[in-house]
């Protein structure tokens, strides 16, 4: 029984269905308010509770979950569960309100001041009490790791970097360093800063909502939840030696081979589909993969404009609706790019190795 | 008794000198306490009540703020005992479990760290779900994006100190990236393009993970600049850029609410 559930649980840990269901089960819930009540907080924690009782009991999920380097991460993924329910929990009661005719809980109180002293600088005060008992509770419990002295010769297996980059280290599967590393971090900072520029919605502005404001809440938090703090997790407990995938309760063995296969877009065309040899010019081989990067970040923004996002388009105006589309686009391409290695093992859409340059 | 001494004590002199004014028991003695106090005086004196709300703001801006003091503090501590060349920071490290008296400073530091990039996260998070980056506050957002960048890359210098395999390791990784910036990275895109008659510009020497390491690998040249890059550059800047934000915090109105 035990161990049945344990292989379920491991298959459904696998990246690809993993991803699948964050993805799918992130939109179906932002998009419902059964989950945001508190009936429905108190599930999501007894489920936790349930899981964790369970996995800990398993000697190889308790040995990644409990060395302490981890113990941030797992507790990060419980707090980040907490607060998206807290704030969709409070949008959702704001929506309910505002559309029986009524505001925001938030404007009840919002003309009404309150002395500083005490009403904010007594909780400030017990905050501090608080975070600084949590802190040496801690410190006490949990020694900080320190392993053999640095030594150039011998690299460790896994090399990860540190927890909060393991979701670019992640995305390093699927796209080259340029990209995961560079770029996309890159487009990330820009695209936070962005944020207040490219919204023009009046809305939303100091008090909690879903409704107001659906597509600025589902991009951020599917961004943040899943392509972040997700990713985080899969690559924190779920990668293993060379980085392999490596089910929650399976051990991490060093000799675990994956067959590789990968294979470039080009090969696609030319050899599978026309039957020829890759052409030796680099440009005419890799001509089908730019046609098509190409079309992706410029063909398919323009055709947003006119069709789906056409509101949006005469909101904003041209600059920032392609801004929008572009970030978005640039977003949806990790996705992309996992379902294609997953289903055909695509390595490269765009592979040109004379300049570094693979897409 | 108690009650005649703690009489005295706030009749004398020297409580006098230190507070200019009653308890703050009083409408006139709350307003007074917060203008008097150079560090209560962050703060205005009165807010909206819907924003001191713990369920409005959880509190993650001052939680991430209380642990900036936190490391401050605590690092401070551990600069009087590090040494940060390749010969004693290992052993500097392996002492200070050992050998010093409160040994758990490098845990408060550790934990206080991992805990820092998690409040800082949320607290970027309240502020997107209460739309509270909408005008007037779209540059008071974009200080704390910045504040975000230097949270992690704090992070992630003092991560490289205690020259352990972990460290060195991580570090290694996360660096191997910049080779393979666009130009400037010696296996980017378009560094091969760089180059003057036949002498190319960008090579494993002069790129700019180079640059960021002092050298070609992370070594001796790499853990001094992280060191000072961590205790010194970065500090200043997120202390500087903390002062903005929180001006700017009173500036645009306050703790956000519905117009
Ligand atoms: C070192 C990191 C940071 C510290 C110590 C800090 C501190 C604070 C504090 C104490 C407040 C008062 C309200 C509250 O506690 O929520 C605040 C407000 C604010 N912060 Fe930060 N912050 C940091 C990073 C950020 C980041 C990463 C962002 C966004 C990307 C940000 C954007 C804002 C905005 C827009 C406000 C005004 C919110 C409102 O009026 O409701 N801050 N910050």
């Amino acid at each position: 029984m035990t161990e049945t559930i344990e292989a379920i649980i491991n298959w459904l840990a696998r990246p690809s269905i993993y991803v699948t269901v964050a993805t799918v089960l992130s939109f179906v819930m932002f998009f419902n308010r059964v989950f945001w009540t508190k009936r429905a907080g108190l599930v999501g924690l007894l489920l936790v509770i349930v899981f964790f009782a369970f996995s800990l009991r398993n000697d190889n999920f308790r040995g990644i979950v409990t060395y302490p380097d981890n113990v941030p991460i797992i507790s990060m993924l419980i707090i980040v569960f907490f607060f998206t329910w807290l704030s969709m929990f409070q949008a959702y009661r704001n929506d309910a309100r505002i559309q029986a005719g009524g505001r925001p809980v938030e404007a009840d109180e919002t003309h009404d001041k309150v002395f500083t002293w005490p009403d904010l600088v007594y909780p400030e005060f017990i905050a501090a009490i608080l975070c600084t008992a949590i802190l040496v509770v801690w410190a006490l419990g949990l020694p900080a790791p320190l392993e053999e002295p640095a030594n150039p010769n011998v690299t460790p297996n896994p090399s990860k970097a540190p927890w909060y980059f393991l979701g670019l280290q992640e995305m390093l599967v699927y796209y080259d360093p340029w990209l995961a590393g560079v770029v996309f971090p890159g487009f990330i900072i820009i695209g936070l800063m962005a944020i207040p520029y490219v919204d023009l919605n009046p809305k939303g502005n100091g008090y909690y909502t879903f409704a107001e404001r659906k597509f600025a809440v589902s991009f951020f938090l599917y961004g943040f939840i899943v392509l972040w703090c997700a990713l985080i997790i899969l690559g924190t407990i779920l990668r293993g030696p060379n980085w392999n995938f490596f089910g929650p309760y399976e051990q991490w063995d060093v000799h675990k081979l994956e067959a590789l296969v990968n294979v470039n877009l080009s090969e696609f065309f030319w050899v599978k589909a026309l039957n020829q040899g890759l052409p030796a010019n680099w440009l005419l081989r890799e001509l089908p993969g730019i046609v098509l990067v190409v079309a992706y970040l410029l063909i398919l923004p323009k055709l947003l404009a006119q069709t789906i996002m056409k509101k949006m388009y005469e909101q904003l105006g041209a600059a920032r609706f392609y801004l929008v589309a572009f970030l978005l686009i640039c977003t949806v391409a990790l996705p992309i790019k996992m379902y294609l290695r997953w289903l055909f093992n695509l390595k490269y859409i765009v592979a040109i190795p004379e300049f570094f340059f693979n897409i | 008794m108690l009650s005649r001494m703690w009489n005295g004590l706030i009749k004398s002199q020297v409580w006098n000198s230190f507070f200019r004014h009653g308890m703050p028991s009083t409408n006139r003695n709350r307003v007074l306490v917060m203008m008097s106090n150079v560090i209560l005086h962050l703060h205005p004196v009165k807010v909206r009540k819907s924003g001191v709300k713990l369920e409005f703001t959880w509190c993650m801006g001052g939680i991430s703020f209380f642990l900036f003091l936190v490391e401050t503090v605590t690092g401070v501590f551990l600069m009087f005992y590090y040494r940060p060349t390749i010969e004693f920071a290992y052993a500097d490290i392996v002492d200070l479990r050992e050998q010093i008296p409160l040994g758990m400073t490098r845990e408060l530091h550790r934990w206080g760290a991992h805990a820092m990039v998690i409040t800082v996260w949320l607290h970027m998070f309240r502020v997107f779900m209460t739309g509270s980056y909408k005008p007037p506050r779209e540059f008071n957002w974009n200080v704390g994006v910045i504040l975000l960048v230097l949270t992690l890359l704090l992070s992630f210098t003092g991560y490289l100190l205690p020259w352990d395999q972990l460290a060195m390791w991580a570090v290694t990784v996360g660096t191997n990236m910049a080779r393979a910036t666009p130009f400037v990275g010696h296996e980017g895109p378009g560094a091969a393009l760089l180059k003057l008659g036949d002498i190319s510009m960008v090579h494993a020497g002069s790129d700019i993970r180079f640059a960021l390491l002092g050298g070609r690998f992370v070594g001796a040249g790499a853990l001094l600049r992280f060191y000072v890059l961590h205790c010194i550059a970065f500090p200043l800047v997120v202390a500087l850029l903390l002062s903005v934000h929180f001006w700017r915090v009173r500036k645009d109105g306050g703790i956000s609410g519905p117009l």
